[in-house]
């Protein structure tokens, strides 16, 4: 059964469909909500039978590499430009088909956002190679 | 037959306890037993979800027990221990049936009809209600006696979603009753499904498929059932040739065909001869006529391809819009069609597909196959590459950029 990464980003992807804030400029109920939503498709997912993991990653970014023989490895943290992709956390789920992955991923993007409104966030689904 | 993943096996979990041989014959033999002590359940009239609950816990009783103490009638001890469970079960609900489990005890100790239990719990196992995620993980655990752990481990999820997976699946029968005939075509294609999840990347599950789909062929005469069986064990015979020392996909017409498995080739082309006696073609028949006219080649030049593609040619005329119901044959057939009439022939063929499998990794594989055929090395490179980017596995994402790769110096040597 193919399994899916579903990807939410703090930054990046398609022009967002309703603009809105980053979350620490949201009322703190509804960020309480948002975070609640997101534990509650965890819970579906885990009765539906279709888990498999979700994380979510700090917004901290840092590049690495090779510093070339007998160097230091090479560091960047930032600050990286305001349009490159930042991935928030994902949900892998383990599903019968790709339909099924994007109506999870729909699901997931009517997460509610300030007031309680829909967010309508992008959502990258990837497919997870076997 | 023997190698299994780690974590799969039942043959890795008992080896912990007692010796390799002994331990790998006493969890062939709880697995086997698996069916029966659930059928000898059922016949009680025990509900299926909660007796294949039953049955389950007595299997990992056993897989526990069994390696220091074994029982000198193993049936009977699986019996006793999945009735208890059974009555422990009901008497938290309610301690008025206390009585039954004399008279259950008493009932577990008579024969089975094994081939019709196989046939009744897989025709429960796959019913055409449930998803077909929800079909394997069942028919793996009631039919095949792996454990939920097991199972999980085979589809790399957690336990406990494959749990909660085969505990709806229970819940959404509990309402259904199995007086209708059951559907064979859907035990079949479960069977094939649980077989190529494992082809090549997880032994144990492609062996599982195999052993249930000879259970299969014992309970039922038709001859789409030994089709599918010979058509597992022919691909199954050519595995050990199928990746390199570094794991590496070789293609068919590159494997080095002493590494095939004669044994299992003659059974399955024997096993097929049966079947097409019967004068019942079907789709797996027919698949496994080509699969063993692949594996009678000595050499790759000596494929026997018209033959072949009359059998493709049967294939897609069982259906009357076989681009709709089975494009991988339209596809497949293109192949033969290169073979036998030239690769522009070929290539001509696959357009038949390209509305409904023109995005797909298959189909940009078998046109670039072809056009490198064909001479066309930059076309060929390119086809590869698209289809290496559309790969759903690793190895074979990997294969195909090996082949982008090769088929491009190949052509910068000779333009």
């Amino acid at each position: 059964m193919p399994k899916y990464l579903l990807l939410k980003h703090y930054r990046g992807g398609p022009e967002q469909h309703r603009p809105s804030p980053p979350m620490d400029q949201w009322a703190p109920e509804d960020v309480d909500a948002h975070m609640k939503f997101l534990h509650e498709v965890s819970r579906i997912l885990r009765e539906s039978g279709e888990f498999v993991d979700a994380r979510a990653l700090t917004q901290e970014q840092t590049w690495v590499r090779y510093g070339g023989p007998g160097a230091a490895p090479v560091i960047t943290d930032g600050p990286h430009p305001e349009t490159s992709d930042l991935v928030a956390g994902w949900y892998m789920i383990d599903v019968d088909s790709r339909e099924r992955a994007l109506e999870v991923a729909a699901f997931v993007s009517s997460e509610p956002g300030r007031g309680g409104e829909p967010l309508y966030e992008w959502i990258d689904v990837r497919e997870v190679m076997d | 037959m023997d190698r299994r993943t780690r974590g799969h096996g039942l043959n890795a979990d008992l080896s912990r306890n007692g010796t390799e041989q002994g331990s790998g014959d006493l969890g062939e033999l709880v697995r086997s037993l698996v069916p029966k002590v659930l059928a000898a359940l059922l016949r009680r009239k025990e509900e299926f979800g909660a007796a294949e609950d039953a049955v389950q816990d007595a299997l990992i009783e056993a897989l526990r027990v069994w390696p220091a103490n074994p029982p000198s009638s193993p049936q009977a001890w699986l019996t006793t221990v999945a009735t208890r469970r059974l009555v422990d079960t009901r008497r938290t609900e309610s301690a008025r049936r206390r009585r039954e489990e004399t008279t259950a005890l008493a009932a577990g100790q008579g024969p089975t009809e094994q081939g019709d239990d196989a046939l009744f719990l897989l025709f429960c196992c796959c019913h055409p209600a449930l998803s077909a995620s929800s079909q394997v993980a069942l028919t793996l655990r009631a039919v095949g006696g792996l454990t939920t752990g097991e199972i999980a481990d085979a589809f790399f999820v957690p336990e406990a979603t494959m749990a909660q997976r085969i505990s709806r699946a229970k819940a959404m029968l509990r309402n259904t009753t199995f007086t209708a005939p059951g559907d064979l075509a859907v035990v079949l294609r479960v069977l094939s499904l649980i077989y190529h999840a494992g082809h090549g990347r997880r032994p144990g599950l492609a062996n599982d498929a195999i052993r249930l789909t000879r259970q299969l062929t014992l309970a039922t005469p038709e001859p789409e059932a030994r089709g599918l069986l010979a058509l597992l064990q022919l691909q199954h015979a050519r595995l050990p040739a199928r990746t390199d020392a570094n794991g590496q996909i070789v293609t068919l017409d590159e494997q080095d065909r002493s590494l095939w498995d004669s044994a299992e080739i003659a059974d399955g082309v024997a096993i097929l001869q049966a079947a097409l006696a019967e004068q019942r073609p079907g789709r797996y028949q027919m698949l496994a006529a080509i699969a063993a006219l692949h594996a009678d080649a000595a050499t790759s030049e000596a494929t026997d391809w018209s033959q072949i593609l009359e059998w493709y040619d049967d294939l897609v005329s069982l259906s009357d819009d076989a681009a709709r119901d089975d494009p991988a044959a339209v596809l497949n057939r293109a192949v033969a069609v290169g073979h036998v009439a030239g690769a522009a022939a070929g290539i001509a063929e696959t357009a038949r597909v390209a509305p409904v499998l023109g995005d797909r990794t298959q189909w940009f594989a078998v046109r670039a196959y072809l056009l490198e055929m064909a001479g066309d090395f930059a076309g060929a490179g390119n086809a590869y590459t698209t289809a290496a980017e559309r790969a759903i596995e690793v190895a074979e994402r990997d294969h195909l950029i090996r082949r982008a790769s090769r088929v491009r110096a190949f052509g910068s040597l000779s333009g």
